[in-house]
């Protein structure tokens, strides 16, 4: 399959500069999420790869190949749009065979890969309807067949599920893990959704202002985030962020508590803590008390906004139910180790 | 990093291909239009303008030369030429008034529910498909009390004090035309109207009935103010096209009788075709032109104080 | 909205009086064109203005159809307006998609262009127009009236193209790309089959415009064997101006072609040719 590689790439429309020095090395049949808020340059660095959008400045090659120059359709590489995309004129079949067609491949060879796609993606029944008779999940499908028949040397998505209700996307999530551990392809996938960034990708890259602020395997993203912007960003429900001053072998809160952590820098601001790495403890134990301002009981969980004195509003998020109602008193205390630290600049601290 | 200040064979080619897609591919495909546009319209409006500062007879053709103002002189104490304008203006507000409060109440009316909707659509919109020659003939004939039913009509209604054909009064030649044009520009504006009403999200108006506004309300809170930035556009462009458009009054009227119903754009084209005086023709042309361009930067400075969108 | 349609007597019948009132109002003088044409000539005074003729005839057909010029200038009409019609369509649906597809240098002041031309007077380049052609000594040539027209519908007829090109997602041309697709290639295949509606309407529009077109096809037209259909049926009814059924009989056919073009395209109207000004 391919080794996709990006050195020093930018992106510019005019004065407006979209995409800053992207480095970005894509091995071999990895899954890459790109993920960010919107307007951060992700679907278009995607577009860049696909040779949609033209490339300012850098290289971005395949297999050592430089692709800078080659136009979309000698690439060889496939798109799974927003949109879908699926030509409205032409029948599920001719859609999915449509780059078989291009090619100038014979009726049989087409048909047969056709149906062997439409039988994974389970489609085989509407091969002969239009576009417009199915509904968004089956586009979707077509959409994913269409790219599979390319037999491409990579698979790009840009936001392949953002118009699906809730429930097919989870069903569509899972179709696309299995197609790619089925195809062991090359596969790019764009998102703003950290729920899809963090059960698809063997590697998630965040992007935030044109500019890659990291990347790293899910777990290294929620364990060590590089900086407040990717550490709120990933995981849910977002993490809090109160501010702290240095201190002797540790922070001071803003209620005055010293959290030891030795071994911090003195240029800390501030510090991020998890909702699910705070926990309701015995006034004793705790190190910060408010009053609970929303529950929600979730079942399997329950969150709780409180405001702390001192410090402002916190989430805390507890397994199991809590019997807590708005207006009761609680306190909290931090799991040991689980605490980030950050300077002005919203850069990780790493503890000695 | 080396990779972008290396002087790749294919940065050369990328610059060719920028320079492709973006400079000459689309005048590939624009090239036919515009060399038409220019040898056809552009080059001849020029010449025309030409035209204007010079004497040009085709009956006397030796005395074609260079004229000056002379022909712009002659404009000015041409009473001809005063009469036309003011025929202009009854012409094109008097056709303009009716032919948009008509087509608003049509689009309204085309815009609610009620069955055969699709059918009646059509059938409403057909006179704006017969053919402007067909149309004058058709106006004319309605007007001729010996075989067309209005004059008896109008006559019955006391409008009239007999059944005289109308095209033949100084006084009221004139709203022969006027009458072909509204019958023909009904349509136009029921369209452009339709369009636009249709672009009004229908949660405005369930939200506007949630808070109590009554039918009239909502038309006057809801819709008129979604229309007008485009009522301005429609009106103005067909302002000029009316005023411009000769063949309805060349056909039933031939501008006459005595010049009763002569308005620039006839007056233009006989001077043109029946005197082959193109010089006086050609400084007309002009001067309808400017009056046409100040009108629209009128319309266009005034839409801009009114609608804030 | 609903409560007022569904109660109120009175804004009933006030819909239904306006539903009447448009409908005479559009068809009646159609009706009356056709009346005449199918009353026999000794009736046309006697009846004038009777609403309904005591008896028909498709005599002033026939007449009109083998005993004048009227099959030649038909035959000039449908040359010059289909002509005009597919030539137009072609050029300006290249235009279209160039101002829909590409942002280039220039593009500001070609549209500026092309919207200057529906502004001022098209009489204003009558008498140039005249004179080049009559130097080419292409006068009484339908290919010169073909040319004419063809530059005057160009530009709407671009407009027009243009908001259909619009209508269609660049996501499919992306697609097509991606499936291998050269920008050519795609545009053949993807492109043009989904535009099929469009053209149809812009080649509707710009042949009725054809067919209309008097001012022009007098100026440029003087010989018999060349006149378009309008300039032969105003010599018509300046010749035999008392023939009124034979008049109207013509007339009658002149209407066929542009209303079986009108019945084509007047389901696009609404939609395509506002779909441009409603955002301006």
């Amino acid at each position: 399959m391919a080794r996709l590689e990006l050195t020093g790439v930018e992106k510019r429309y005019g004065a407006v500069e979209v995409l800053r020095d992207v480095n970005l090395r894509i091995n071999d049949g990895e899954f890459i999420v790109l993920v960010g808020p919107s307007g951060c340059g992700k679907s278009t660095l995607l577009r860049m790869i696909a040779g949609l959008e033209e490339i300012s400045e850098g290289e971005f090659s395949i297999d050592g190949k430089r692709m800078n120059e080659v136009p979309p359709r000698d690439r060889d590489i496939a798109m799974v749009f927003q949109s879908y995309a699926l030509y409205p004129h032409m029948d599920v079949a001719r859609n999915m065979g449509f780059s078989m067609e291009i090619r100038g491949e014979g009726t049989p060879a087409r048909r047969s890969k056709v149906a062997a796609a439409a039988a994974t993606l389970g489609l085989s029944a509407l091969t002969a309807r239009l576009p417009k008779a199915l509904s968004g999940g089956q586009r979707q499908r077509v959409a994913m067949g269409r790219a599979i028949v390319r037999d491409p040397r990579a698979f790009l998505f840009d936001e392949p599920l953002s118009n699906l209700d809730a429930a097919l996307r989870v069903e569509m999530r899972l179709e696309i893990a299995r197609l790619h551990r089925r195809l062991d392809a090359t596969m790019v996938y764009v998102t703003h959704d950290q729920v899809e960034a963090l059960t698809l990708a063997d590697r998630i890259v965040v992007l935030n202002g044109g500019i890659i602020q990291q990347v790293g395997t899910p777990l290294d993203l929620y364990e060590t985030p590089a900086n407040r912007f990717v550490a709120q960003f990933i995981g849910s429900p977002t993490m809090n962020v109160i501010a702290v001053t240095p201190a002797e072998g540790g922070v001071r809160l803003g209620n005055g508590v010293l959290l030891a952590l030795p071994g911090v820098s003195i240029d800390v601001t501030e510090l991020g803590i998890r909702p699910e790495h705070l926990d309701l403890a015995d006034p004793a134990a705790s190190t910060m008390t408010g009053i609970a301002d929303v529950v929600e009981h979730l079942g399997s969980d329950t969150n709780i906004y409180a405001q702390v004195e001192g410090i402002g509003p916190l989430m805390v998020r507890q397994h199991g139910h809590v019997a807590l109602r708005p207006g009761d008193p609680v306190d909290i205390a931090i799991q040991p180790g689980k605490a980030h630290l950050f300077d002005t600049a919203g850069k990780a601290l790493r503890q000695a | 990093m080396t990779a972008s200040h290396r002087k790749a064979p294919g940065e050369i080619r990328a610059r060719r291909s920028f320079y492709w897609t973006h400079v000459v591919e689309p005048y590939l495909y624009l090239t036919p239009a515009i060399v038409l546009i220019a040898l056809v319209i552009l080059v001849p409006l020029v010449i025309g303008i030409s035209y204007s500062f010079q004497s040009i007879m085709l009956l006397r053709p030796k005395e074609a030369a260079w004229a000056g103002l002379d022909n712009y002189v002659a404009l000015w104490g041409d009473r001809m030429f005063w009469i036309a304008l003011e025929n202009t203006f009854v012409w094109t507000f008097g056709s303009l008034f009716f032919q948009f409060f008509l087509g608003l109440g049509l689009a309204l009316l085309l815009n609610t529910r009620f069955t055969g909707r699709r059918l009646f659509q059509a059938l409403v919109f057909l006179p704006w498909a017969v053919p402007t020659f067909l149309s004058a003939l058709v106006w004319a004939w309605l007007f001729n009390p010996l075989i067309g039913p209005l004059p008896h009509w109008l006559a019955a209604l006391g409008v009239l004090s007999e059944p005289y054909n109308i095209l033949g009064d100084p006084d009221l030649a004139i709203w022969g035309p006027i009458a072909a044009n509204i019958w023909f520009g009904v349509p136009f504006f029921a369209i452009t109207l339709l369009a636009a009403l249709q672009s009004i999200p229908s949660e405005l108006y369930e939200a506007a009935e949630i808070d109590g506004a009554s039918a009239w309300q909502g038309f006057t809170k809801i819709t008129l103010p979604f229309l007008a930035p485009m009522i301005a556009i429609t009106v103005m462009l067909r302002t000029i096209w009316i005023a411009n458009f000769a063949d309805l009054i060349f056909i039933m009227t031939g501008g006459g009788p005595a010049n009763s119903s002569q308005i620039l754009s006839t007056y233009i084209f006989t001077t043109a075709f029946k005197k082959l005086d193109f010089g006086y023709a050609s400084a007309l042309s002009v001067a309808l032109l400017l009056l046409l361009f100040l009108y629209a930067v009128l319309v266009l400075f005034l839409r801009r104080k009114v609608v804030r969108v | 909205m609903a409560t007022w349609q569904r109660a109120n007597p009175l804004m009933r019948t006030g819909k239904l009086a306006a539903i009447a009132f448009y409908l005479c109002f559009a068809l009646f003088p159609l009706y009356w064109l056709i009346k005449i044409a199918v009353t026999p000539d000794r009736l046309i005074y006697t009846e004038g203005t009777a609403l309904w003729p005591s008896e028909f005839t498709i005599g002033n057909f026939t007449t009109v159809i083998w005993q004048t010029d009227f099959l030649r200038f038909f035959g000039n009409s449908l040359i010059v307006s289909l002509s005009t019609a597919a030539i137009a369509t072609l050029i300006a649906a290249g235009a279209g998609y160039a101002f829909s597809r590409f942002d280039f240098r220039g593009k500001r002041l070609v549209i500026a262009l092309m919207l200057l031309t529906q502004m001022f007077p098209l009489l204003m380049i009558i008498a140039p127009i005249y004179r080049i052609i009559a130097a080419m000594g292409l006068l009484n040539s339908l290919s010169s009236l073909i040319l004419v027209y063809i530059a005057f519908n160009i530009p709407f007829a671009t407009f027009l193209m243009q908001s259909f090109f619009d209508g269609i997602p660049k996501d499919l041309e992306d697609a097509a790309m991606m499936d291998g697709c050269t920008r050519f290639q795609s545009l053949r295949k993807v492109i043009l089959p989904l535009t099929l509606p469009g053209l149809g309407a812009t080649l509707g529009f710009v042949f009725t415009a054809a067919w209309s077109e008097v001012l022009f096809a007098l100026m440029l037209i003087k010989s018999n064997a060349s006149m378009t259909f309008p300039v032969g049926l105003l010599t018509f009814v300046s010749k035999f101006s008392v023939d009124w059924g034979q008049m109207m009989a013509a007339g009658v056919l002149a209407l066929v072609p542009s209303c079986m073009f009108f019945i084509f395209i007047q389901r696009y109207l609404v939609q395509g040719l506002t779909s441009g000004a409603v955002k301006g």
